[in-house]
C-alpha cells in the first residue's frame, strides 16, 4: 500500500457520507485533503442506513439543511457522474393523536414559510398516496406529505463523492485508523495514524458515532451518544410504494428500494447507549407486526436480512458543525442523530465554505457545540 | 479467461456475471463486504451461500491470497428468508 501524505491542508477523520462529501467540496475548491477511514468507505452508519431523504422537520435549522441538501441530491448524477438510485417518491408522515396533529400543523406552517411544498392530508385522503395502507387499523387521523422528499442508495452516494474527490486530487486512505490528533499551541495540526503522521492546517472530526472518542484525542468533550438502531429488508417485490412511510407514534419507518425490497426500521424506546451491533429478535418480531398492521398485503412477503447500525445522538437531535473553542482548527461534523445521510451534502458545503473563508450559505452558530452550555430546543420529528 | 467464461453467472439471485465481478475488483472493491454492497452479490434469496463462496475464490486469485485469508461478511439473520406473518407470531421471550 502507498505511504500516506505527510502534509495536506485538511485531514478528515471518517469515511462515511460526511467525510467524503467534505473531501469532494474542498477538492472542488482546490484545497488538498486526506480522508482517513479505519475500515472501508461507508462501513460505519452510512452503509447501514435507510437512505431516506426528507425535509419535513420541526426546526428551522434541520429544514434548511435538508432543503439545501435535496437541491444537491437532485443534481448529483450530473455533478458526480454516478447513479445513486435517487428517487423522489415523497415522505408520508402519519399523525395518530390530537397532540401530534397540533405539532404537525406547527411544523407545516414553519416548513411552508421556508418555501417547502408540503401537503396536509385528512384521514380519508391518506389512501390517495398509499392505497395499501390500513389507515383505520393503524389509527392514523391525519398525515403530511412532501412530494420532493425521497431516498437513495447510501453506499453509492459515498463512492460517488469519493471517486470525484479522488479525481480532483483528494487522498483517501481506507483501512487506516486515526490513533491520535496532534495539538500544538492550542491548534490542531495533524493526525497520527497506524501508517504514519499527516500534518494539516485543519482536522475534521467526521467519525460518526465514534466522534466523542476522536474528540477525546484532542482533549475535547462532545455530548453525543451512540445508540443502536436496527433495520431489515424483504425480498424484492414489483414497485408499488412510492413514498417513505413514517410514524413517530409507532417509532417506525419503511420504504421500497429501487430493487424492490421493503426496507424499514423501528426504534426501540428502551435502547440504551453503547456500541452494540447485535441483531435482536425483539426488533424483527416487532417490525414484522408493524408491517403486517400497516400493510396487511405484506403478510406473505419474506424477510431476507436484518442488521444494526449506530445513531450518533446529540441532546437536541441537531448536528454539531464547525469549530470548538478549546482547540483551534479542530472542526466538528457529527451528531446527526439518525438523519445524517440526508443533510451531510449541505453540511459539507458549509464546512468547505468555512475552511476557505467563503461567505456561509447558512450560519454555523446554531450548530456550534457551545449551544449545549445553554438550554436547547430539540428537534421533535425523529424516529428515536 | 475467455469471453464465454466471463459471461458466466456468479450470483443467480442478483444476476451478476463473472465479468462484472472482475471489473468491480479492478475498480478497487477488494473485500467481500464492498463487493456485496457494490454488486448486491449475496444479497438475494440464497443469502450468499453459493455466490459469496465463488466470489471469495475469484477475489483470492486476483489478490494472490488464499481463500481462507478473505474476510467473510457478517452473517445476517434470518439465515433463511422468513415470512412477515410468521415472524409477527414469534413470541420473543428472549428480550434482547
Ligand atoms: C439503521 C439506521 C437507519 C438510518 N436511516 C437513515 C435515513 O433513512 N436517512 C438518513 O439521513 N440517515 C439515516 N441514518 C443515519 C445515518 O446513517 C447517519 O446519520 C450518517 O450515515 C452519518 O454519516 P457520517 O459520515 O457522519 O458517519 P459514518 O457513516 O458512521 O462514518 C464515520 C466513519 O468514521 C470511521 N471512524 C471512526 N473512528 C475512526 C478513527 N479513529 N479513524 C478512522 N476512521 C474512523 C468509521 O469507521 C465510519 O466509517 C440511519 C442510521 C441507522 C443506524
Amino acid at each position: 500500500m502507498n505511504v500516506i501524505k505527510d502534509r495536506v491542508e485538511v485531514a478528515i477523520i471518517g469515511g462515511g457520507i460526511s467525510g467524503v462529501a467534505l473531501a469532494y467540496e474542498l477538492s472542488k475548491r482546490g484545497v488538498e485533503v486526506a480522508v482517513f477511514e479505519k475500515n472501508f468507505l461507508g462501513s460505519g452508519s452510512t452503509g447501514r442506513c435507510g437512505g431516506g431523504i426528507r425535509q419535513q422537520f420541526s426546526t428551522e435549522e434541520n429544514i434548511r439543511l435538508a432543503m439545501e441538501s435535496v437541491k444537491i441530491f437532485e443534481r448529483m448524477k450530473e455533478e458526480l457522474g454516478w447513479d445513486i438510485e435517487y428517487y423522489q417518491g415523497g415522505y408520508l408522515i402519519l399523525a395518530h393523536t390530537e397532540e401530534e396533529v397540533k405539532q404537525f400543523e406547527k411544523n407545516v406552517r414553519l416548513q411552508r414559510s421556508l418555501g417547502l411544498d408540503v401537503q396536509w392530508l385528512e384521514r380519508d385522503e391518506i389512501n390517495d398516496i398509499v392505497p395499501e395502507l390500513d389507515v383505520e387499523g393503524i389509527g392514523a387521523i391525519a398525515a403530511t406529505y412532501c412530494p420532493t422528499d425521497g431516498h437513495a442508495y447510501p453506499p453509492k452516494a459515498v463512492w460517488a463523492y469519493a471517486d470525484k474527490a479522488r479525481e480532483l486530487g483528494a487522498h483517501i486512505y481506507e483501512f487506516t485508523e486515526v490513533k491520535g490528533i496532534i495539538v500544538e499551541n492550542g491548534r490542531a495540526s495533524g493526525v497520527i495514524t497506524e501508517r504514519g503522521e499527516t500534518r494539516s492546517r485543519f482536522v475534521v472530526n467526521a467519525a460518526g458515532a465514534w466522534s466523542p472518542i476522536v474528540a477525546e484525542m484532542a482533549g475535547v468533550k462532545l455530548p453525543n451518544k451512540p445508540y443502536r438502531h436496527e433495520i431489515m429488508i424483504t425480498e424484492p417485490l414489483s414497485h408499488f410504494l412510492d413514498p417513505m412511510v413514517i410514524s413517530f407514534h409507532d417509532n417506525v419507518y419503511f420504504r421500497q428500494t429501487m430493487r424492490g425490497g421493503i426496507i424499514g426500521g423501528w426504534g426501540d424506546p428502551e435502547e440504551k447507549p453503547g456500541f452494540n451491533f447485535a441483531s435482536s429478535l425483539k426488533f424483527i418480531t416487532t417490525m414484522a407486526r408493524l408491517l403486517r398492521k400497516y400493510i396487511p398485503a405484506l403478510k406473505p412477503v419474506r424477510v431476507l436480512r436484518q442488521w444494526a447500525g449506530l445513531y450518533d445522538v446529540t441532546p437536541d437531535a441537531k448536528p454539531i458543525l464547525g469549530p470548538v473553542k478549546e482547540v483551534e482548527g479542530f472542526l466538528q461534523m457529527n451528531g446527526y442523530s439518525g438523519h445524517g445521510f440526508m443533510v451531510a451534502p449541505m453540511c459539507a458545503v458549509l464546512l468547505a465554505q468555512y475552511i476557505t473563508g467563503e461567505p456561509l450559505s447558512i450560519p454555523l452558530e446554531p450548530f456550534s457545540v457551545e449551544r449545549f452550555e445553554k438550554e436547547v430546543r430539540g428537534e421533535v420529528s425523529v424516529v428515536g | 479467461m475467455s469471453d464465454d467464461q466471463e459471461e458466466e453467472i456468479v450470483c443467480r439471485c442478483e444476476d451478476v456475471s463473472l465479468k462484472e465481478l472482475l471489473e468491480a475488483i479492478d475498480r478497487g472493491y477488494t473485500t467481500l463486504d464492498q463487493l456485496k454492497r457494490y454488486l448486491r452479490i449475496g444479497m438475494g434469496h440464497c443469502q450468499g451461500r453459493t455466490c459469496l463462496r465463488l466470489a471469495a475464490g475469484v477475489l483470492a486469485r486476483k489478490l494472490g491470497k488464499r481463500v481462507d485469508e478473505i474476510e467473510w461478511p457478517t452473517v445476517r439473520p434470518p439465515i433463511l428468508p422468513v415470512e412477515i406473518s410468521k415472524l409477527a407470531e414469534v413470541d420473543e421471550r428472549d428480550k434482547r
